[in-house]
C-alpha cells in the first residue's frame, strides 16, 4: 500500500512545492519544511541529521533504509514524508538509549558486522520481527529478513544473533 | 627473541607530532574503544604522548592505536591494531582505535586490496608496538636506576622484579616519549603472543549497531552542497547536448554544468579507470532536490568514435591506449567468444608434449565454462566529500586506494601533493570497486567549480550502470587419461572481455607431465576492474568443476584424485615456476575431509568439494546440499583455511563465512551484467539478484590449519573455491553439470 502511494507521488514529483510537516521521530516532535514527495529517508538524513538510516537502492529492494512506523518495519526510501502523518517513526538512533536493545546486544555478542553498512536496517527489521514474534523459527526469520540484503553476506551470523536475542 | 632493525624512525615521530596538532581525527569519528563491556566507559587522559606514528599513550594509561589501512569490511581496523597492541604488551581493554589519515611518510601501503593489508603490514605493525614498548622499558630503567634488561612488561604495566617497583604505561609515557628511538628492537616469539590469535570484537561494533555516522555517505559539513552526476546511458556513447532549462529552475538547485574527470593529456594510473569522458554535474541543497533535477534534464547522447586515452607507462608522457567505438551487446560478445575459443590462443606455458599426450589418451574430456560481467554492488553506493579551495583540497570518504588517488587529484586540480588531504571513512563494502577512485576526483572537480564543500552521491542506478565491472570470462579445459586412468595431459585455454583469467603457473601446472596453457582477450569499451579475488573467482570455479568431472571419469574420489596430483607436485614437480605450495594445498583438503567426515554419506545430502590457492592463502570447502521441492538448500558448508597465523579468529571466521556465502550468491543467483546496444540491462536490485537470507547456507563450519607462518589475508581466498564446490554438489543432486554462471540463471 505504502509503496503504491510512493509510486503515485513519484509520478507527480515535478510539481514540487514546499510544505510543513510535524513528525514524531524517536519520541520527539520534529518539524520540517520540504517537498511533500520527499522520501522519509532523505528527510531523516538531509534535514534531521539522523544518518543511521542508510540509502542502498531507493526502490525498497535492499532494506538498508528500514525504520519502524508504529512499530512495524518499513522502507523509508519509498515512503513520502506526506504519508507519515502522526505515526510514530523510530530510527536506529531511537531503538534504545544506550545501544542495549536485545537485538543490538546480540549483534555485539555474535560480532555480526563486516562493513556494517546494512546492519542498521537489519537490526530494525529484526527488532520488529521479535516484537511481533518473540520466538521465531528459522523459516520465520528468513522470511521476515529476506528484504534486507547484506552484501558482505553475514546472513548466518544475523540469524544466530536473532536467535540469541530471543533468549534474553 | 630476535633483534630486528627498526623501521620506525625519529622522522616519522616528528611528523606525527606536528600532525597531531592539526586535528587528524575525522570530525565525526566515533571513538572505537576496545572495551568488551559496552556499559564501561574509558576515561580520557589529560595529556597524550606520541611514541611513534602508530600510537600515543595517555597519562592515565589509555592507548590510542592508529589503524593505517582503509576499512572496507575486512576488519583491518581491529586486526591491525591488535598486532601493534600485542608487541606493545598493552591491555586491549585500554585501547582506542583511530582510523589513520593518508600519510605515506609514516605508513606503508595504505591500500585495501589483494588481501594484503595484514600480510604486508605485519612487520611494520609489530615494529611499531615493539619500539614503543622498548622506549617505555628504557624510561622505566632510567627512572628506577636499573638495567633495562631487568624491566619487564605485562598488560600495560612495567615491572622490576628485583626492587618490586612497578608503573603503568601512562605514568612512564611522558619519559618514554623523550627516549631516542632504538636502532634495533626485539620482537616477540609466537608463543609470547597474548592478543594475536585471540578472538577480538569489531572495534566499530557499537558505532555500527547504534547508527553512528561512520560511512562516507554520512559525512556532513556546514554549508555542504549535494552533487550528483549524469553519465551516458550506454557504453560507447558520449554527451551531445544539454538542455537544463527545466532542471535549473527547480527548487534547491545551485548549478548544472558539464566537466571532464581527467584532462586529456593526463596519463591515467591503473586506479583511474572510468568509463566516460564528459559528465553532467547537478548541484543543489538536498539529495531529493538534486535527484529530481537530474530527472528533469533533457540530454542528448551520441555514439563516440574510436579514440585514444593516455595511460601511465615507463615514459613520462604516458602511452596512448585505443578505446574502440561501437555499442556492444551480450549476444555479439557470445559470438566473439566462440570465435576466439575456436582459434589458437597465446601460449603462456607448455610442459612436455601435450599434443602427443592427447593423441595417445584413452579418454579425453573437454568442457567449457563461462561467467558474465558483474557489478560490485557495494551496498554503500559510490560517494565522496570534497572541499577544494585555492589553498588545499580536503577529501573524505570511502576509498581503497588513497595513495594513488592523491596523485590523480593533485594533477587534476593543479595543487601540489602536500595540499591534498585524504581522510578515509569506513567503506560500506569495497570488493574492488572502491579501488577505482574516479568518484573522488569528480567530487573534487565539482567542489572546485562550486567553490564550496560538496558531497557527491551516486544513486544505485548510477553505481550499477557506470561500469568498472568484473570482466566476462570463458575457459575451455581438456584432460587426457591413459588406460590406467592417470592424468597424462592437461590443457586450459582461457580468455575474457577484456582480460584473460588464466594463471598459467597455478595448479594443476606442476602436477601433470604434459601441460598447455593458452590465453586470449577481446577488446571492449565497457570498463572493467578488479572484483573480489579478480580472475581467480572465475577460474577456480571452472577448474574445480572440471577436475571433479575428470576425477569421476577416472573413477576416483574427487579429494583422493586431487591429493594424488599434489603428491606428484610435492615429490616430483613438473617445471620450476609453480605458483603454490603443494603441501599446504593438500593440507586444507585433508583438514576439510577429516572435519566434514567426507567418507560418511547421509541420505539426501549431496556433497561437492573444491580447493583453491590465491592471494597467498589456501582454502578448501565442502558444500552439503539437499533438494527441497526441487530447489537446492545448502545445509552446511565446511571450510578449511591456511592463512598462516590467524590474527583474529573471530574476524577471520566472519570473513570466511561471508566470502563463502558471497561466492554461492554470485555463482548461483546473480545474473551478472548483460548489455543491449551498450546499455546495461540491469540498474537496481529489483532485477539484479543478490543472495538473500533464505538462500544462505543454514550453517558454516570454519577450521584453520595451525602453523607458524606469517599471516596472510582472507578477504578474497574463501570466495573462489566455494563456487566450484557448489557446482559439484549441484551435480550430485541433479545429475547435471553446471558450466555457466549463474548456475540457476
Amino acid at each position: 500500500m505504502v509503496n503504491l502511494i510512493a509510486y503515485f507521488y513519484h509520478q507527480t514529483s515535478d510539481l514540487a512545492t514546499m510544505a510543513q510537516f510535524n513528525l514524531s521521530i524517536n519520541g520527539k516532535q520534529r518539524q520540517v519544511d520540504v517537498d511533500p514527495n520527499t522520501p522519509l529517508l532523505w528527510v531523516l538524513r538531509d534535514h534531521l541529521n539522523l544518518l543511521g538510516t542508510k540509502y542502498g537502492c531507493g526502490v525498497a529492494m535492499c532494506g538498508a533504509c528500514t525504520v519502524h512506523l508504529n512499530g512495524i518495519a518499513m522502507r523509508s526510501c519509498t515512503l513520502p514524508v506526506s504519508a507519515v502523518g502522526n505515526q510514530e517513526v523510530t530510527t536506529i538512533e531511537g531503538l534504545s538509549e544506550k545501544g542495549d536493545h536485545p537485538i543490538q546486544k546480540a549483534w555485539l555478542e555474535i560480532d555480526v558486522p563486516q562493513c556494517g553498512y546494512c546492519q542498521a536496517g537489519q537490526i530494525m527489521s529484526a527488532a520488529a520481527l521479535l516484537k511481533a514474534n518473540p520466538n521465531p523459527s528459522d523459516e520465520e526469520i528468513e522470511s521476515a529478513m529476506n528484504g534486507n540484503i547484506c552484501r558482505c553476506a553475514t546472513y548466518t551470523r544475523i540469524k544466530k544473533a536473532i536467535k540469541k536475542a530471543a533468549t534474553y | 627473541m630476535k633483534l630486528f632493525k627498526t623501521s620506525i624512525g625519529r622522522r616519522s615521530f616528528m611528523k606525527t607530532s606536528v600532525m597531531a596538532g592539526g586535528g587528524f581525527m575525522l570530525s565525526f569519528s566515533w571513538l572505537a574503544s576496545c572495551i568488551s563491556d559496552p556499559e564501561k566507559v574509558l576515561e580520557m587522559p589529560k595529556e597524550w604522548f606520541e611514541l611513534n606514528g602508530y600510537l600515543k599513550i595517555g597519562d592515565n594509561g589509555v592507548i590510542t592505536i592508529i589503524s593505517p589501512n582503509p576499512e572496507i569490511g575486512q576488519n583491518v581496523k581491529t586486526s591491525m591494531p591488535m598486532i601493534v597492541a600485542d608487541e606493545l604488551d598493552a591491555d586491549w581493554e585500554s585501547v582506542i582505535v583511530e582510523q589513520g589519515p593518508l600519510n605515506t611518510d609514516i605508513f606503508t601501503r595504505q591500500l585495501a586490496g589483494g588481501s594484503q593489508s595484514i600480510r604486508q603490514g605485519w612487520q611494520s605493525l609489530r615494529m611499531a608496538g615493539a619500539t614503543a614498548r622498548r622506549m617505555l622499558r628504557e624510561a622505566a630503567a632510567k627512572a628506577w636506576q636499573v638495567s633495562v634488561d631487568e624491566v619487564t612488561t605485562e598488560a600495560g604495566k612495567l615491572l622490576h622484579k628485583g626492587s618490586g617497583k612497578s608503573a603503568s604505561y601512562g605514568e612512564m609515557a611522558s619519559a618514554a616519549s623523550k627516549i631516542t628511538v632504538p636502532a634495533e628492537v626485539e620482537l616477540k616469539s609466537i608463543e609470547e603472543f597474548k592478543i594475536i590469535g585471540t578472538p577480538r570484537k569489531n572495534v566499530d561494533g557499537l558505532g555500527i549497531i547504534t547508527g553512528k555516522p561512520l560511512f562516507g555517505l554520512d559525512y556532513t559539513r556546514e554549508g555542504m552542497l549535494i552533487a550528483m552526476i549524469v553519465h551516458p546511458p550506454a557504453f560507447g556513447k558520449k554527451l551531445k547536448s544539454v538542455d537544463d532549462s527545466n532542471a535549473r529552475s527547480l527548487p534547491g538547485i545551485k548549478d548544472i554544468f558539464t566537466f571532464k574527470t581527467y584532462n586529456e593529456d593526463y596519463p591515467r594510473q591503473w586506479s583511474d579507470t572510468s568509463s566516460f569522458t564528459e559528465l553532467v554535474a547537478v548541484v543543489g541543497n538536498s539529495t531529493w532536490e538534486v535527484m529530481n533535477a537530474k530527472k528533469a534534464l533533457k540530454l542528448e547522447w551520441e555514439a563516440f568514435e574510436e579514440h585514444t586515452i593516455i595511460e601511465e607507462s615507463d615514459v613520462e608522457e604516458g602511452t596512448p591506449i585505443t578505446i574502440q567505438g561501437g555499442l556492444e551487446s551480450s549476444d555479439k560478445h557470445a559470438e566473439l567468444i566462440a570465435k576466439y575459443v575456436a582459434e589458437p590462443g597465446r601460449i603462456a606455458r607448455k610442459d612436455g608434449d601435450p599434443e602427443a599426450a592427447f593423441k595417445q589418451a584413452t579418454k579425453v574430456i573437454e568442457r567449457q565454462y563461462y561467467t558474465p560481467f558483474h557489478p560490485h554492488n557495494t551496498l554503500e553506493p559510490l560517494n565522496f566529500f570534497a572541499h577544494v579551495t585555492s589553498e588545499k583540497a580536503e577529501l573524505v570518504g570511502p576509498i581503497q586506494t588513497p595513495e594513488y588517488m592523491e596523485k590523480t587529484v593533485s594533477a587534476r586540480l593543479g595543487l601540489p601533493l602536500e595540499k591534498i588531504d585524504i581522510q578515509m571513512t569506513r567503506a560500506g563494502g569495497g570488493f574492488g570497486r572502491k579501488l577505482y577512485g574516479h568518484f573522488l576526483v569528480e567530487a573534487a572537480v565539482i567542489s572546485q567549480k562550486m567553490n564550496a564543500p560538496v558531497k557527491l552521491i551516486y544513486t544505485r542506478e548510477d553505481d550499477m550502470t557506470t561500469g568498472v565491472y568484473s570482466p566476462a570470462f570463458h575457459a575451455l579445459y581438456r584432460a587426457a587419461l591413459d588406460e590406467n586412468n592417470n592424468l597424462i595431459g592437461f590443457h586450459v585455454k582461457a580468455g575474457g572481455i577484456p582480460d584473460s583469467p588464466l594463471y598459467a603457473n597455478r595448479f594443476p601446472a606442476g602436477a601433470v607431465e604434459n601441460y598447455l596453457a593458452e590465453s586470449w582477450s577481446i577488446n571492449t569499451n565497457i570498463s572493467t576492474g578488479a572484483f573480489r579475488a579478480p580472475r581467480s573467482n572465475f577460474i577456480a570455479s571452472a577448474e574445480q568443476s572440471f577436475l571433479d568431472e575428470v576425477a569421476e571419469a577416472a573413477g576416483k574420489d574427487p579429494i583422493d584424485f586431487r591429493l594424488e596430483l599434489f603428491e606428484r607436485a610435492k615429490t616430483n614437480p613438473v617445471g620450476d615456476r609453480n605458483d603454490y605450495d603443494a603441501k599446504r594445498y593438500a593440507g586444507v583438503l585433508e583438514l576439510v575431509k577429516e572435519k566434514a567426515k567426507w567418507t560418511d554419506s547421509k541420505p539426501g545430502v549431496h556433497r561437492g568439494v573444491a580447493a583453491y590457492y590465491c592471494h597467498n592463502s589456501y582454502v578448501a570447502q565442502i558444500v552439503d546440499l539437499e533438494m527441497q521441492n526441487g530447489k537446492p538448500v545448502i545445509q552446511k558448508v565446511h571450510c578449511a583455511a591456511d592463512c598462516g597465523i590467524v590474527v583474529n579468529p573471530l574476524a577471520a571466521t566472519n570473513l570466511i563465512e561471508g566470502g563463502t556465502v558471497d561466492g554461492i550468491g554470485h555463482a548461483m543467483y546473480s545474473s551478472g551484467m548483460t548489455f543491449s546496444e551498450g546499455k546495461p540491462d540491469h540498474n537496481n536490485f529489483n532485477t539484479y539478484r543478490l543472495i538473500r537470507h533464505s538462500e544462505a547456507p543454514k550453517a558454516i563450519d570454519v577450521y584453520f590449519v595451525e602453523n607458524d607462518i606469517d599471516p596472510t589475508g582472507l578477504g578474497e581466498p574463501p570466495f573462489p573455491p566455494v563456487m566450484g564446490a557448489l557446482a559439484n554438489a549441484l551435480y550430485k543432486a541433479t545429475n547435471k553439470r553446471f558450466y555457466n554462471q549463474p548456475y540457476l540463471g
